[in-house]
C-alpha cells in the first residue's frame, strides 16, 4: 500500500516585515465630546486618547488593507506570487461573505492564495499570526499575509458612552515565512464564550432587517471587560512568556491591544515589567481599531526609532467574544 | 479572625488613596465613590480588585454596582469574610 504524503514542516517561522495605514481624518476629543456630553478632559482622563484616526467616507477598509499590504510585502522583499495564504482579522468588513480576504488577495498580487477572514474581534490579529506560524511551519504556505483591519466608524453610535468614543479605523499587516531560527513563540489563546455578551453589537443584522433595531453598533460593558482585560489577561500574558522561555527582561516591548491608555497602564503594572521594555502607546492618538490595533503599535514604535529589529514584543489581543491571544514575537 | 468595621474602613480608605491619591481620611462612611469621592469606573474596579486581594473576599461584576457608598463596601466586604 502507497504511503500518503504530508507536507514537508519546516523547523520555525517569523514576521518578515509590517505595514500600517490609519484613517485619513483626525477626530479630536472635542469633535466627539458633545453627543457624550462630555469634554476633552473627561476622555483624556478616562481613555488616554487625545485623537483618534477614522477614515473618510471614500476610504474603505479595503483601501487601508491594501495599503498596509503592499508596505508590508515592499519591506519583506518578497513577491506577492509567493503568498500561499492571506488572514484578514476584521469585524468591520461590511460583506457577510464573501470574504475581505479573497479581495484582498486579488488585489496585493498574492493571486490564488488561499483566503479567509477571522472573526476574533480585538484578538484577530494575534490569531492570524498563530494561524500564519502554524501554517508556515507545517509545510503548508511558504509566505502568509496577516492583516488585521477595521473600520468601525461604520458601527459607532455618536451618544453612546461605552465604546463608540474610543474608537478609529485603520489596518495593519504582516508578513510570517520561514525562518532559520524561532521568530515566533507558542500562542496562549482562547474565548470565555461565558462573557459572550461583555462587548459586541447591540442587535442582530436580523433585528434590523426586521424593522425592531436601529442599525446595530459596538457596544460594551466597560467595568467589567476592564476587571478581565487587566487581570485574567495579566495571566495569559505571563503565561505567554513563560512559554517562550524568556523572561521579563529580555523583553524589547510589550504591545497590547489598544483599548485604553489606563488598561494598558494597569496591565503593565500587573506584569511589573523592567522600566527598558517600551510599552506601545499608540491608542492616544490613533484610537482603538481592534483587530488593526496591534501591528499599528508595533510598526510605529519600530518607525519610531523606540525598538530594533531582532528584539523580543510580547503581543496580546483580548476582547468581543471574549477571545484573547498572546505570544512572543521576534520584532521585524 | 474577621476584621472590625472600622479595620475593613482603615483598610478600604488606604486601597483609595493608592489608586486615586484622594486622603484616607476623605474616605468615610457616607460618602459616595463617584459623586463625593469623584472616583470614575475604572478605578472603582481597580480598587474592588485589590479589595478582594486584601480582604479575601470575592466581590462579582453585578455586585459593584451597587456599591454607591463606602458603608456599602465596607457592609459587604464585613459580611462576605472567610
Amino acid at each position: 500500500m502507497k504511503q500518503l504524503l504530508q507536507s514537508e514542516p519546516v523547523s520555525f517561522s517569523k514576521i518578515y516585515a509590517l505595514g500600517a495605514a490609519r484613517g485619513d481624518m483626525v477626530v479630536t476629543n472635542d469633535d466627539v465630546a458633545g453627543p457624550i456630553d462630555s469634554s476633552d478632559e473627561w476622555i483624556r482622563q478616562r481613555t488616554g486618547i487625545a485623537t483618534r484616526r477614522r477614515a473618510t467616507q471614500d476610504q474603505s477598509l479595503m483601501d487601508m488593507s491594501v495599503s498596509a499590504s503592499n508596505e508590508a510585502i515592499n519591506k519583506a522583499g518578497i513577491d506577492p506570487a509567493e503568498i500561499d495564504a492571506v488572514i484578514l482579522a476584521t469585524i468591520s468588513f461590511p460583506y457577510q461573505t464573501p470574504s475581505g480576504a479573497s479581495l484582498l488577495s486579488e488585489l496585493v498580487g498574492a493571486k490564488g492564495a488561499a483566503s479567509y477572514d477571522i472573526s476574533a474581534a480585538c484578538a484577530g490579529y494575534c490569531y492570524g499570526i498563530a494561524q500564519a506560524d502554524s501554517l508556515v511551519r507545517s509545510g503548508t504556505a511558504k509566505y502568509v499575509l496577516v492583516v488585521g483591519a477595521e473600520k468601525l466608524s461604520d458601527f459607532i453610535e455618536p451618544t453612546d458612552r461605552s465604546i463608540s468614543f474610543l474608537l478609529g479605523d485603520g489596518a495593519g499587516a504582516a508578513i510570517v515565512g520561514p525562518s532559520d531560527h524561532p521568530g515566533i513563540s507558542k500562542t496562549i489563546w482562547g474565548a470565555d464564550g461565558a462573557n459572550w455578551d461583555k462587548v459586541g453589537m447591540t442587535d442582530s443584522l436580523l433585528d434590523f432587517r426586521d424593522g425592531k433595531a436601529a442599525w446595530p453598533t459596538l457596544v460594551q460593558e466597560g467595568q467589567s471587560v476592564f476587571r478581565w482585560a487587566v487581570w485574567e489577561m495579566a495571566k495569559v500574558a505571563k503565561e505567554a512568556l513563560e512559554a517562550s522561555g524568556l523572561q521579563a527582561e529580555d523583553l524589547s516591548a510589550l504591545v497590547t491591544h489598544q483599548a485604553n491608555e489606563r488598561i494598558i497602564d494597569e496591565l503593565a503594572k500587573q506584569l511589573k515589567l523592567p522600566e527598558n521594555v517600551v510599552v506601545a502607546r499608540d491608542v492616544v492618538d490613533t484610537g482603538n481599531t481592534s483587530a488593526a490595533s496591534i501591528p499599528l503599535a508595533m510598526h510605529r514604535i519600530l518607525n519610531e526609532g523606540l525598538v530594533k529589529p531582532g528584539g523580543y514584543a510580547l503581543e496580546i489581543g483580548f476582547g468581543a467574544g471574549l477571545a484573547y491571544a498572546a505570544q512572543v514575537v521576534e520584532l521585524p | 479572625m474577621a476584621l472590625t468595621e472600622a479595620e475593613v474602613l482603615a483598610g478600604l480608605a488606604e486601597l483609595v488613596n493608592d489608586e486615586t491619591g484622594i486622603s484616607a481620611d476623605a474616605v468615610q462612611m457616607d460618602k459616595s465613590f463617584t459623586d463625593d469621592l469623584d472616583i470614575d469606573s475604572i478605578s472603582m474596579m481597580t480598587i474592588v480588585v485589590n479589595a478582594e486581594d486584601k480582604f479575601g473576599v470575592k466581590i462579582p461584576d453585578e455586585e459593584v454596582k451597587n456599591l454607591i457608598t463606602v458603608a456599602d463596601a465596607v457592609n459587604f466586604i464585613s459580611s462576605n469574610q472567610g
